[in-house]
Parts: C-alpha cells; sequence; structure tokens
C-alpha cells in the first residue's frame, strides 16, 4: 500500500484513495482526424514503461476527486516529486520531497 | 504426575496447580506459562516429530519461531484443528490437545522410514529425472500411478476439513517509531524513543517481554541484576503514555513507505480474554523502523546431527532459566563460539552433568572458556562430532580431531543431549525486505544490515553487534536518533566478550553413517547441496529450488547460511560471491484468517441495495448480484417457475402497465456553458441541438472505438444535463467524463456531480403507464403532445420534486419517474397503489431483459464485449455526422474497424420456436458443429411472450448481409437451425411508443 | 573440456530414468553429470536469445531441434528460470476465447502432454483440471461462451452447476450465504499444473544438449545497429556479442531491452504477486479460479495451497506489490474456502508481468531488421511455454511468423485487430 502525496489536499493519504492513470504526458493529439494510424497507435497503446523515473498519473478519486501526476522510481516504488496535472515533468535532479 | 526434568520454576512458569494436557493420545502435566514444547522436555520427551522425505525422529531443536522440527497439529474442536505449529511457540493451556504429523502407524515406529533405508535413491531433484512412465503411456503413468503416492506422501500436517469459526481481527495503526523485539536492544531504544516522546509501538514475537534478558542469569545492567533491570524497564515502559507495548505479535512483513504487517496471537491460549478473537492483524505505518530482532544460532553440522536430543546451545539456556526444564541429565556441547560455553556453565550450576565442550576451534581462549575450565567442565579444543548415535534419542557422540577422517581417533562419549553452537545468525529478515542492502560480515560468518532503504534502522545482535552492551548502546542510539532525544550510557558486567569462528569444515568420518544435515524440515543434507553444484547449479536460488533448502515452514531461519557455505565450498567460491536467496515475507508463517479479517459473507463487499429494495423484499422478489447490487430478478407468486413468472411480467407490462426499479441506473449531472459541447466530446452524439426538455439516447466510445457505455442524455436547460449509464458503469463512466475534463479539455467550463445515489427512478411502462402516474404528478403535462417519447420535464410526484422522463425500455409508452432516494419508496407505493387498478405489475431484471431483446434494444456487457463499434450494433446513426472529433472517433477510421466482415448485430429466429438458445453459443453457416469456423455467438437469448417463440439476439460476421440466411447453433451434440433476421421483434415501427 | 561427454544431442549424456536414478544410487551420485554447461560467451552467434526464461530457453531449445541452429545464445542478467517463470503459480489451460488465443495456447498444451518425455526431463505436468467459477449472471454467459467457443475448435472445456463444481471438488463453498455464491463453473480436465523450474531446467539442459550456450549473468546493456539499422550484436555486462538475429524474450522487462534499439512497445509492466501456504497432506484435487472474487488456487504436489492474486495497480520493476493485495486475495479465497482460514501463508513474493492493452501476446518482427520479440504474456505465460517457444523458434529462425503466431502482430495494434481477451472474458489469468 503506497502512501502518496496529494498536491491538491497537500496531505499524504493511502493509495486505497487513489486511483492509477498510466503514464502522464501523453497528449491527445488537437485533431485526431489529421493524424497517421501510426501515430494514433502511438499515442493509444505505446508507452515508455521505464524502469527508473517513471511521470505518471493518479487521481485521487476518494478525496478531493482531481487528477495530478507523480514521478515515482519503479525500481524502489518511491516517489520523487508530484505534481498538479498540466505542470511540466520536473526536472528530477532538482526534486527532493 | 511428576515432572521428572524440571529442577526449578519461576522465570516464565508460574507455582500453582499444573495443567493438563494431551500430546499423540498421553496426558501429560505442565505449568501456566509453559511452551508445548518446554512442557514436553520436562517430561523428557524430545521425539516430537517426523522429518518430511526420511521421516528421521526429530526432536526439538530451539525454543523459539526458528524451530524446524517440532510440529504439532492442534485440535481445539470442531473447525479448530491447526496443523504445523511449532510446539516452541504454542502456549501451553489446559486440555491442550497436540499430535504429532507425518508418521504412521505412531511417532516411534513409523513406517515411513523405511525411506531411509532408500535414502541415496531419493538424492536433491530425483523426482525430476523419474516417475515418468514409458513414453507410450504418455502421461498416465505420472498422473495415475506416480503423482498420486508423492501427493500422498508429501505435505506435513493434516488438512483442516472444517470451517474455522473463530474470529479474526485488523487493526491499522500509525507511530514515530515501531521498534521490532523487545530484547536488550528493542527495550534500550523504547526507552529512549520514549522519554523523548515519541508515539512508540514496542512489539515481540513472544509472550513476556526480555528476549534474552529472560535467561541470562550473571549479567549486571547499571549495578542490577539483569532481571531486576528488565523489570525495571518493562515497568518505566508501561508507565509512558506515548508507549504501546504489544506482546505475541510477530512483524512479519516490511512494505513501501514503513507499511509493517503484525500478527497478534490474541486468542488460542485463552479465550475468555481475547473476546472470540483468535488473531490480529496491525497494519502500521510507522516513521521510522527500528529492528531489535536478535539472531539466531547456527546448528553444526555433522553426521547425525538431526537425532532427538541435539538441540541449539542457547534454546537449553533458556529452557533451563525461563522454564526451570534440563533438556537432559548429562549434556554435551558442541561450538564454534563462546556463547555455548555460557551455556555449559548455566546448566552446570543448576546441576546438571555436562559431559564436556567440544570446541571446534584449535585454542579458543577468552574469559568464558577459562571459567568453564575452571569449574571442572572438559574442554576438548580443536575436535568436531563425528557422528553420534540412538534410536529415538541420542545416547552417544563420537569425537575426533577436526580433520581426521579415522575412526580410531574417535572417543566415544555418551549423553543424553547434545547442544550445539555453530555462532550466530542476524535476523535482518525485515531489513532486507526493506530493500536495505546486506553486507558480509567475515568475522562473524553472516551477513548484515548495510545501506538502509527506508527509514529503517537496526540495533543489537540482528545488526551484527553481540553481547548486552552493544545491544543496549545501539538500542540506545537508534531509540535516540528516530525520536531526537539525546543516547545514555549502560554500564554492563559480568557480560564476558564472545566471539566464534568460522569456516571450520570438519572432515567426514569414515564410520559416519547418517547424513549431516543443513535443512532439518525438508530434510537437506551436505551431499545433497554437493550433488546440486555438480548437476550445473550455479546460482543459490538453483541450489535452493533443486534441493529445497530452506523451502520449508522455517524458510531455513537455522540452515540458510550453512546451506550457502557447503554451496560455496563445492563451487569454490566465497559466500558473498554466491550470493544470498531473498528474505521473502513473512517472516514466520500467518494465518488466513488474521490475512482475511472480518471480510467473509455480507462483509466481503459492500451490498447495494435501493430504496425500493425493503418493498421487493417483502413481495418475495428473487434477487440477483450485479456487481455490487442486489436487485430484484423476478417476483414469483406461489407456485410459479422463474420462466412463468417472467412471462406474467411480461404479457401484464405489454397488456397494461408494469413497474420497474430502475434506481441503480447510474446519474451523473453534467453542468456548465460547456457542458453541450463536452457531452458531444464523450459521447457519439451531438447535443448541441437538443433542446432543453428533450432526451436522446447516447453511446459512448473509449478512445479505441468500442462501445463501453450507454444511457440517456436529458437537456434540462442549455447549461444542465441529467445524464444516465448502465448499472454497473456509473463509477467507470464518472472516472471517464473526469478524466478527459481535467486532463484533456480542462478549459472547458463543466462540473460533474455523481447523482447516482440521489434520485431513485421508478420505470412505469406499458399502454396505462399514463393513466397510472398522473392522478400523481403535478406541473407537468403528460399528454402525447406536450411530453412526447424522448422528453424530460421537471415537477412534482405526490408532491415531491422530480424529474420525469419519458422513456422506455420496453417499446411501451413509459416514463421514468426520478424523485429523491429518501421518497422513492413512498412513490413507489404510490405509483403501486394506482396502479391496482388498472392491473399493474412489477417486474423484475429478467422481464426488463426479455422485454428489451424483443425490441433489440442493446445490453453494453451483454451484447457487447470490448470489441464492437457502433456500427457493428447497427447504431451508425447515433454518430453526429458533423462532429470533428469525439473520445473514439480516430479509431473508428482504423484499417481493420472499416474492413468488410465485421460482426454485426442481427436477430436470430430459431427453426424450432420452443428452442432457446444458450446465450454464449457458436453460430456456424453449415450443419455439423463441431470445426466449423464460428460466424460469431448468441449474446442474448430468451422466450419471448410477446411473440410466444423464442428469440435471440447475435454477433454475426456479416450479419446484415446474412439477413434471411440460415445458420446453424451448435449445442451439446445438437444443431439448432435458425434464421437471420432484423433485430428487432417487437413493434418494429415503433408505434407503441407514440401514443 | 569436462563437459565434452555431456555436448550435444549427440554425445553420450546421461539418460533420466528410474535405472540411472538407481544405478547412481548404488554409486553415492557421485558421477552425475552437470545439467548444462556454464559456458564462456563467444564473440557472435548466429542468434541471440535474451533472456533465460521458461519462453527464452523453450525457443533455442527448438531453433537447434527443429531449425538445426546450434550457434545460438540464450543471455540473461541474472540466473536461468529466475523471472516469472519461477514466480508464477504454474497453471496450464487453454480454454481461451479467440480463436486465435485457443489456437496457441492449445499448441502449448499438446506439447505439454509430452513434454517430460520430449525432455527427458519430469515437469510433473499434472492435468487435474482447471476450474473457473461462476457467480453472476454475466459469469455464466461469458464462460458458456467460452465452453461453446472451445468445444467448437476441438478444445474440451465443459460447464458444470454448482452441484457438479462441488462434487468436482469437494473444498469448495457452494453455499447461499456467501457474498457471491458459486452458481456455476466451466471446466477443463485436461487443465492443470506443471513444475516450474523444472521447465526451465528441462529446456535449459534439452538445448544445451544441442549446443545452446545458455549464459548467466550476462545483462544485455544496449543493441548495436549496423548502418542500415540491422541488428549487429548485443552489449552485454560481458562484452559485446555480434549477431545479426536476436530474440527478446524479456518479459517485464521488454521495455527496456527493446527501448535499446529505439523502439517503443505497447507494453506496462505490473507487480503480480503470489503466495504458498505450509505445506498439508492433500485437500484440493484441482485449480480453482474466479474472477469476479479474484482469486485462483492449487495445491502443488509437496502440499502448498498455492495462491494467485491480481496484479498491484501501477507499473513497477519493484517486484514486490502492497500487503492489501495480498488480503483481498485471501478474503477471496476464504470466502470460497471456509476450511483454509487456518492455515497460514509461508512465502509471498512478486513478479512483474508485461502487459498489452489487449492482454494478447505480442510475437513476431518489429520495425528493426533482425529484431524479433515474444512478450506480453502478461498474467498467463507460464501455460503458453512450449507453444510461444516452438512458434517463436520459427519466427526467429526462418525470418517469417509461424502461422499460429502470425495474428500476434506488433501491428495490430495500429490496424485495430486486436485479440483482446480482456475485454472478452473479463478474465485476467
Amino acid at each position: 500500500m503506497l502512501l502518496i502525496h496529494c498536491p491538491y489536499c497537500d496531505a499524504a493519504r493511502p493509495e486505497l484513495e487513489f486511483r492509477y492513470g498510466g503514464e502522464a504526458h501523453v497528449a491527445r493529439p488537437a485533431d485526431p482526424a489529421t493524424v497517421s494510424d501510426e501515430a494514433w497507435a502511438q499515442y493509444l497503446y505505446f508507452r515508455a514503461n521505464p524502469r527508473g523515473l517513471h511521470a505518471e498519473r493518479w487521481r485521487h478519486i476518494h478525496g478531493c476527486g482531481r487528477f495530478f501526476n507523480a514521478l515515482r522510481d519503479t525500481v524502489s516504488d518511491r516517489f520523487v516529486a508530484v505534481y498538479e496535472a498540466g505542470a511540466p515533468r520536473p526536472d528530477a535532479a532538482e526534486t527532493k520531497r | 504426575m511428576s515432572e521428572p526434568f524440571r529442577i526449578a520454576t519461576g522465570g516464565d512458569v508460574k507455582a500453582g496447580a499444573p495443567l493438563t494436557f494431551m500430546f499423540d493420545g498421553v496426558s501429560y502435566a505442565g505449568r501456566a506459562g509453559d511452551t508445548l514444547a518446554s512442557a514436553l522436555l520436562a517430561h523428557g520427551v524430545h521425539l516430537v516429530g517426523r522429518s518430511y522425505k526420511y521421516h528421521r525422529p526429530r526432536g526439538v531443536l530451539s525454543a523459539g519461531a526458528e524451530e524446524p522440527n517440532a510440529l504439532v497439529g492442534v485440535d481445539g474442536g470442531a473447525g479448530r484443528f491447526t496443523p504445523n505449529l511449532r510446539a516452541t511457540q504454542v502456549e501451553l493451556h489446559d486440555g491442550l490437545v497436540a499430535t504429532s504429523q507425518n508418521r504412521w502407524p505412531s511417532l516411534a515406529f513409523d513406517l515411513g522410514a523405511v525411506n531411509s533405508l532408500g535414502a541415496r535413491f531419493f538424492s536433491a531433484g530425483f523426482y525430476y529425472k523419474t516417475f515418468m512412465g514409458p513414453r507410450a503411456a504418455g502421461l498416465r503413468a505420472w498422473k495415475n500411478v506416480f503423482e498420486p503416492i508423492v501427493r500422498q506422501a508429501a505435505g506435513l500436517g493434516a488438512a483442516p476439513t472444517a470451517p474455522d469459526p473463530d474470529r479474526y481481527a485488523q487493526f491499522y495503526t500509525h507511530c514515530d517509531a515501531l521498534i521490532v523485539g523487545a530484547g536488550a536492544a528493542g527495550l534500550a531504544a523504547a526507552l529512549a524513543a520514549g522519554r523523548a516522546g515519541a508515539d512508540v509501538i514496542l512489539c515481540d514475537e513472544q509472550a513476556r517481554f526480555g528476549g534474552s534478558l529472560l535467561q541470562e542469569r550473571t549479567a549486571t545492567i547499571d549495578d542490577a541484576p539483569a532481571s531486576a533491570w528488565l523489570e525495571a524497564a518493562l515497568a518505566a515502559l508501561a508507565a509512558m503514555p506515548n508507549v504501546r507495548m504489544v506482546a505475541r505479535t510477530q512483524a512479519f512483513g516490511h512494505h513501501a513507505q514503513n507499511l509493517v504487517g503484525l500478527c497478534e496471537r490474541v486468542g488460542d491460549r485463552d479465550s475468555a480474554a481475547s473476546e472470540g478473537v483468535r488473531e490480529r492483524l496491525w497494519q502500521v505505518r510507522a516513521r521510522d523502523v527500528v529492528l531489535a530482532t536478535g539472531a539466531i544460532e547456527r546448528p553444526l553440522v555433522f553426521p547425525g546431527n538431526d537425532r532427538p536430543g541435539v538441540m541449539l546451545a542457547e534454546a537449553a539456556r533458556a529452557y533451563l532459566a525461563r522454564w526451570g526444564v534440563a533438556v537432559g541429565r548429562r549434556v554435551l556441547v558442541a561450538t564454534t563460539h563462546d556463547s555455548a560455553y555460557r551455556v555449559a556453565l548455566d546448566l552446570r550450576a543448576a546441576g546438571v552433568g555436562v559431559a564436556g565442550v567440544v570446541d571446534l576451534r584449535d585454542a579458543p581462549t577468552g574469559e568464558l572458556v577459562e571459567a568453564a575450565r575452571g569449574a571442572g567442565i572438559r574442554v576438548l579444543a580443536g575436535r568436531a562430532i563425528k557422528s553420534t548415535s540412538g534410536r529415538l534419542r541420542i545416547r552417544e557422540a563420537r569425537i575426533g580431531p577436526v580433520a581426521s577422517t579415522e575412526a580410531a581417533q574417535e572417543e566415544r562419549i555418551a549423553c543424553d543431549a547434545l547442544l550445539m553452537c555453530g555462532g550466530w545468525t542476524p535476523s535482518v529478515h525485515l531489513h532486507a525486505q526493506s530493500r536495505g542492502k546486506l553486507v558480509w560480515a567475515p568475522a562473524i560468518g553472516a551477513f548484515v544490515p548495510g545501506q538502509a532503504a527506508a527509514h529503517v534502522r537496526s540495533a543489537g545482535a540482528c545488526n551484527g553487534a553481540f553481547g548486552l552492551a552493544a545491544a543496549l548502546r545501539e538500542g540506545d542510539a537508534a531509540g535516540a536518533a528516530v525520536a531526537g532525544g539525546s543516547a545514555r550510557a549502560y554500564a554492563t558486567a559480568h557480560d564476558p566478550p564472545q566471539t566464534g569462528a568460522r569456516d571450520i569444515a570438519p572432515a567426514r568420518s569414515a564410520a559416519a553413517k547418517d547424513k549431516a544435515f543443513l535443512d532439518f524440515q525438508n530434510d537437506v543434507a551436505v551431499e545433497d547441496v554437493e550433488l546440486a553444484v555438480r548437476e550445473g547449479m550455479r546460482s543459490i536460488e538453483h541450489v535452493k529450488r533443486y534441493t529445497t533448502t530452506g523451502m520449508a515452514t522455517d524458510q531455513g531461519k537455522t540452515s540458510n547460511l550453512n546451506a550457502l557455505e557447503v554451496a560455496a565450498r563445492a563451487l569454490g567460491k566465497a559466500v558473498p560471491e554466491v550470493g544470498l536467496t531473498t528474505y521473502r515475507s513473512p517472516y514466520t508463517p500467518v494465518t488466513f484468517g488474521a490475512l482475511a479479517g472480518a471480510s467473509r459473507g455480507d462483509l466481503f463487499d459492500p451490498v447495494r441495495r435501493t430504496p425500493i429494495d425493503p418493498w421487493a423484499q417483502a413481495q418475495g422478489a428473487a434477487f440477483e448480484d450485479v456487481g455490487l447490487w442486489k436487485r430484484a430478478h423476478y417476483f414469483p407468486r406461489a407456485g410459479e417457475s422463474m420462466a412463468q413468472a417472467v412471462a406474467r411480467e411480461c404479457r401484464q407490462t405489454r397488456a397494461s402497465v408494469g413497474l420497474f426499479d430502475a434506481s441503480t441506473l447510474g446519474k451523473i449531472e453534467v453542468v456548465g456553458p460547456d457542458a453541450a459541447a463536452f457531452l458531444e466530446k464523450m459521447y457519439t452524439n451531438p447535443f448541441a441541438g437538443l433542446a432543453p426538455g428533450r432526451c436522446r439516447y447516447a453511446l459512448m466510445l473509449n478512445e479505441a472505438g468500442f462501445v463501453i457505455d450507454d444511457g440517456v442524455v436529458a437537456r434540462l436547460a442549455p447549461d444542465r444535463f441529467h445524464v444516465t449509464t448502465t448499472t454497473g458503469g456509473a463509477a467507470r463512466v464518472l472516472h471517464h467524463m473526469e478524466d478527459y475534463l481535467q486532463t484533456e479539455f480542462p478549459q472547458m467550463k463543466v462540473w460533474l456531480t455523481s447523482t447516482s445515489e440521489q434520485w431513485a427512478v421508478i420505470a412505469v411502462q406499458g399502454p396505462r403507464a399514463r393513466d397510472v402516474i398522473t392522478p400523481l404528478v403535478e406541473e407537468i403535462d403528460l399528454s402525447r403532445e406536450a411530453t412526447p417519447h424522448m422528453s424530460v420535464r421537471e415537477g412534482r410526484v405526490c408532491g415531491f420534486a422530480a424529474r420525469v422522463m419519458r422513456v422506455s425500455f420496453t417499446g411501451e409508452l413509459g416514463f421514468e419517474i426520478n424523485v429523491p432516494s429518501e421518497h422513492g419508496r413512498a412513490v413507489w407505493e404510490a405509483v403501486w397503489a394506482e396502479g391496482a387498478s388498472r392491473e399493474a405489475v412489477a417486474y423484475g431484471t429478467e422481464a426488463m431483459h426479455v422485454m428489451r431483446a424483443e425490441k433489440g434494444y442493446v445490453i453494453v456487457g451483454q451484447d457487447t464485449d470490448g470489441t464492437v463499434t457502433p456500427d457493428d450494433l447497427g447504431l451508425g446513426w447515433a454518430i453526429g455526422k458533423n462532429k470533428r472529433d469525439f473520445v473514439g472517433k480516430r479509431s473508428l477510421a482504423r484499417p481493420d474497424i472499416v474492413a468488410a466482415g465485421r460482426k454485426q448485430f442481427v436477430g436470430l429466429l430459431t427453426e424450432d420456436p420452443a428452442f432457446v438458445a444458450e446465450e454464449g453459443a457458436q453460430i456456424v453457416d453449415a450443419r455439423g458443429g463441431a470445426g466449423g469456423a464460428a460466424l460469431g455467438h448468441v449474446t442474448s437469448a430468451y422466450f419471448s411472450p410477446a411473440l410466444g417463440r423464442s428469440i435471440a439476439l447475435a454477433l454475426v460476421a456479416n450479419g446484415r448481409n446474412r439477413i434471411g440466411e440460415t445458420l446453424h447453433i451448435p449445442i451439446m451434440g445438437r444443431t439448432i437451425a435458425a434464421r437471420v433476421v432484423a433485430p428487432t421483434f417487437h413493434d418494429p415501427q415503433g408505434a407503441l411508443l407514440d401514443v | 573440456m569436462a563437459h565434452a561427454a555431456h555436448r550435444s544431442g549427440e554425445g553420450p549424456s546421461l539418460k533420466f530414468s528410474a535405472l540411472s536414478v538407481f544405478f547412481q544410487g548404488l554409486r553415492g551420485n557421485r558421477d552425475w553429470p552437470a545439467q548444462w554447461r556454464s559456458p564462456a560467451p563467444k564473440s557472435a552467434y548466429d542468434a541471440i536469445i535474451v533472456g533465460a526464461g521458461g519462453h527464452g530457453l523453450a525457443t533455442a531449445y527448438y531453433m537447434a531441434k527443429e531449425h538445426g541452429m546450434r550457434n545460438i545464445a540464450v543471455l540473461d542478467k541474472g540466473w536461468l528460470g529466475g523471472g516469472n517463470t519461477g514466480r508464477n503459480t504454474t497453471i496450464v489451460r487453454s480454454n481461451y476465447l479467440w480463436e486465435e488465443s485457443a489456437r496457441i495456447y492449445e499448441h502449448a498444451m499438446r506439447l505439454w502432454q509430452d513434454l517430460s518425455h520430449e525432455l527427458n526431463y519430469n515437469v510433473m505436468y499434472s492435468p487435474r483440471g482447471v476450474m473457473m467459477l461462476a457467480h453472476n449472471h454475466h459469469d455464466v454467459q461469458v464462460f458458456k461462451r467460452h465452453v461453446h467457443a472451445n468445444r467448437l475448435a476441438g478444445i474440451d472445456n465443459e460447464w458444470l452447476t454448482a452441484e457438479e463444481a462441488k462434487a468436482f471438488c469437494p473444498l469448495l463453498n457452494i453455499g447461499r450465504d456467501i457474498r457471491y455464491p458459486v452458481i456455476g463453473a466451466a471446466l477443463q480436465r485436461r487443465g492443470g499444473t506443471a513444475r516450474h523450474d523444472a521447465v526451465a531446467w528441462g529446456y535449459a539442459r534439452g538445448a544445451d544438449r544441442y549446443g545452446v550456450d545458455i549464459i548467466e549473468n550476462c545483462e544485455v546493456v544496449g543493441i548495436r545497429r549496423d548502418a542500415g539499422g540491422a541488428v549487429a550484436g548485443v552489449e552485454t555486462t560481458r562484452g559485446f556479442i555480434a549477431t545479426r538475429r536476436i530474440g527478446v524474450v524479456a518479459a517485464g522487462h521488454t521495455s527496456v531491452v527493446m527501448a535499446m534499439a529505439g523502439v517503443r512497445m505497447p507494453l506496462e509492466s505490473y507487480p503480480l504477486q503470489a503466495l504458498v501456504s505450509e505445506p498439508v497432506k492433500p485437500m484440493l484435487n484441482c485449480v480453482v479460479m474466479s474472477n469476479t472474487v479474484h482469486a485462483y488456487m492449487s495445491q502443488s504436489d509437496k502440499g502448498e495451497l498455492v495462491i494467485g492474486a491480481g496484479t498491484d495497480a501501477y507499473t513497477s520493476y519493484s517486484q514486490t506489490g502492497g500487503l492489501h493485495i495480498t488480503l483481498q486475495t485471501l478474503d477471496a479465497i476464504c470466502e470460497l474456502f471456509p476450511a483454509v482460514r487456518r492455515m497460514r501463508m509461508l512465502r509471498n513474493w512478486g513478479g512483474i508481468v508485461d502487459v498489452t492493452p489487449d492482454r494478447s501476446p505480442i510475437i513476431g518482427k518489429t520495425p528493426t531488421p533482425g529484431l524479433f520479440v515474444n512478450c506480453g504474456w502478461g498474467t498467463g505465460g507460464f501455460k503458453a511455454t512450449p507453444g510461444s517457444g516452438h512458434v517463436f523458434a520459427h519466427t526467429v529462425a526462418t525470418g517469417e511468423p509461424h502461422p499460429i503466431a502470425a495474428p500476434f502482430t506488433l501491428d495490430r495494434f495500429r490496424t485495430g485487430r486486436l485479440i483482446d481477451e480482456a475485454a472478452a472474458a473479463a478474465v485476467a489469468h
């Protein structure tokens, strides 16, 4: 059971209050009709799935209800940073919480 | 009944009337405070079990959680049989009934012991090489002959057979510092952290706090005897309100971010004190964890080291000091470590005969060694145990020079107990589980904690720091550090330093017959590990898995390092190069019941019921599970079958009027200036042109273009929509919408609110629906002209604010009355009362399914399976033609989605009108069934009361072009012919809706 | 060299049999040869398989045996069989819904039948029956669809009433008083379990006998490509090894390995946990799975109850998961089998499973010439081991997909021709 810091509630809460949302910063094409099948498949299905720092989406579904992003080390499951949806991915080096 | 080996009371055992217990059908006396092991040893009973493979007689090895041998079944009455309990941890209570395991017919005479005779054929991994039978026989030899034998022979205790009546509790808590282990280090840590004001939990696996202090008789702390210091420390901790102390509580697993699982044994010993709870699972989220889990003594590896009476040395000291039990009358000690001298001295002081100390070291020195010599104990230096003898108990040991293989040089020493000490292994399990590093400490021949990965620190013996002074110092420092307090100094005395030696591998005597065991429970001997290495198992994980060493119920607590040393020697590598197997949770086995807790029956998952549910129950409805909901399935009358009830409900609805509880529908209020634009993104349909007061059937796709939900979108006002979802989809759809709203279209001004539980929904369907509800409705004109099909009106029903939607899932004139949930039942009953004179019927989900199928209305999740597009369903009309984008639209243009031949939604009429096809049945285009390629499958099938015959809905390849064709349905040996038709069976023109 | 006598199919290697166990036993088990060598990597191979799990070893075995490729190596960053092969709950079945899936799992099932003899290694394949429980009407519809689809394809699968399920598995609770009563079950009698380590070892020994180099503790850290973009070799912790053909069979680590060649994959790696109880005498005679309550259980030949859980919610390479997953799993097990509540969890562990969007594997070519991939087996790869290796061997050896593997392309994610077992079946395992 991970302990996750919600940046909106500014509180650490157990994983059960959250819902995982997959890789972050996978933007939906602004005009999907103009996108090739290949590019559309990349958007839909292809993921970085890194071993190490992963920018990912979480939703505090049983709390404030809001989506936010987190940087987590997928080897240790340690959270390096959490940040609001829409904010750019922080530089890992300067994020120490 | 006397206890011939009980030589004192005090310590753990209480004076007073003895308790009575049974072991293998024999009644014994014991004492309050005894463990089953101590009580048996008090009677001189060492033989308590048989080993897994060779059925060798085995005795109590240890006094704690590491016990591999003394496993018993404890029978607490009906449903309360527990196999594989360690006698060293079973607390004695009056009337306890325990039996030994893995023997037949009796422990002393076990026929399974013939396996020993064939031991050479049962080498490591032998079962991978045989039991296959002739190839021509295929699997038969293994399946019918060998596997049943293997299965019956394997397994330890008997399996429980009856449901367990006991209760288990679960408890969640937080603390600043969780201190695991209440020996000297843990107590010092708790005192330091507690004094500094930290919120502390101190837990210990044993019934009493104190760890090795409980058997310490000579050392002093701050000039007080250790026992007095312990008493004072416990009193001081008890007086601190910020310190919680939990005994009988095993910290079994460390999880991410310092979540530690503890299992507390509450009830087995005394059910009155436990409020009926047998065990309690704690999930502790600790800011810091201090591990003070001590160390486990390592057995020596010599032929016959498994005979009953051969024990860990420190265990004998514990039995003596804590339970007043002498483990023999003439004990022999064998060691590579000073600590065993302490045992010999304590035994000698208590009047037990000590035959000598066999020390594998050439020239042992030091305070304890000299003390032993001074006490007249014979020290045999540079000697090792070469073999032992005795049938069910050790009778004699043969001693010889460490490096010697010659029997002639061996001395025979009679003894009834042989105490061994091969050094100490720090209990680093939790540190390792917390992803902390381990480093090899050559001085003690063990792995010790290295860099910690979490807020976890180790103190005392588990950190490789042996001795009382080190334990107190490290414990105090850890406690002070985690609480921000300051350290103090403890003065210890009469605690001589203890050192040991590793890497002593005595030569095997030519005269030795027995195996030298590493893993006692799984019967893994030195030669097994050597064989595994010879066969190419170079990783310690391979050695472990091939030989099963360390995989028994003790998880190798006493055997892993010995096995690792043997493997390293066979591989010609240093131990750290060979590596270490993973320390897995749990530290000791944890009862399933404790992990499951109270989650059973109705507490397994929440039960959701609608406001109208009590009415349905009172009517005798049958219910079905739909997600978490209990839904009224049908309403049988006396003597009616389900089919009869459903047919009646359908007929009566179509003939007059039916009431249906649709409260489980998901409801979402979508509000804001961009609400219509947002819904156009979420659903395939257009909504910009939907007038307030009108409704539209809506299809939701995932981004891959497949139908995931449907519902009705009702526009209440330009900026306000009432959206319904499927029952099962409510939460998923809201999440899906929130996802897009928050992360893809955050600029849209829209607010989403789940109103599923705010509204009770009463569907009133049938030609007389309007007649029934009109008397109850205010402020709404329900006429055909004023409230046409697919419209929504706000007004009052029975005086309560209501939203009335004119929608139909039956094909009849229909209304869905939404009223606040708290009034749902009252309104339902009012409608029902109005209906009484109009032959109204209540119908359940089955009749609802039948009637919608008669109309060909899709049920998402039944007629679709996540691979179906709107066009597949014939619902292409629901796609807004002028919409440039909605979720899923782009995927509908992918090559295989636009390709010909996709499965399409059609109706089927079986040739035999009485035959109802089975849902899930396959559809083929030629008679003959099996072997033919499936064209699709039946998604829905019912007997239709409206048509007086069976109907079915199906997904069929190229189905719309096959209308009129006859296809075939192979079912259980028959093949049923069926004609493909359009998927609307009843009132295809929809005339009945427009009344 | 010391192992020469043991090398390759030609050599007089020691056949495993009751007789050899007997005679070797008489001689003190001194003469058993190594089951596989520990060779140093050569500078070049005709093909390299990355990942010495069951699938990778089986691939190499069949490449050698059926395609005559002897100059091949299997590389692993750790010890062979140390990933999901050694961490799974050993269930074997072939009752998948879609024709494409059923065909490949059935292909594996047929190989399982004879695998012990094929490898001369007792993999203890035990067709004791796999029973999938239905708890609601939706389950019934889904499982009956499986039954009909499988039978049409000639794959055994049958429907049982709750009472028949109880008769087949007496330990099962079919009482109406539990939260989700059992209302029926689908049974595949040929389904069962096998001994996971033995599968890896058997294939390793078999491949080694054909001369395949199995190189442990040799992590691939880079994939070198030539000017044309085709693969030229692998950089490893033991140096560069040249090859024109690479088969990546790295399960949970596939994305990481493929990224070395610049190929992004439709994969996410999730923790999957399992646990065993202490061993007891036989109490459960089959494999029982329930998707609605999320649990499955069998009893190993050793007597341990082997229990599988669902995945954790988030991607991870940690090989651990949340305690709450274990708790939820045991909730379900105790509800279905109330007699096991006093049993005790002995060991709990996690693996890393690579999951595709449609829960079906990817077997075949990649955009990089010479680079082949076999991945995405998710939570259910063990059962496919022989079949997966067999068809992938064909793919790597010939450069073209085996007909059974042909539908499982990477390209299906572009065209939309998914093989969606998850959507269709709602069965995760």
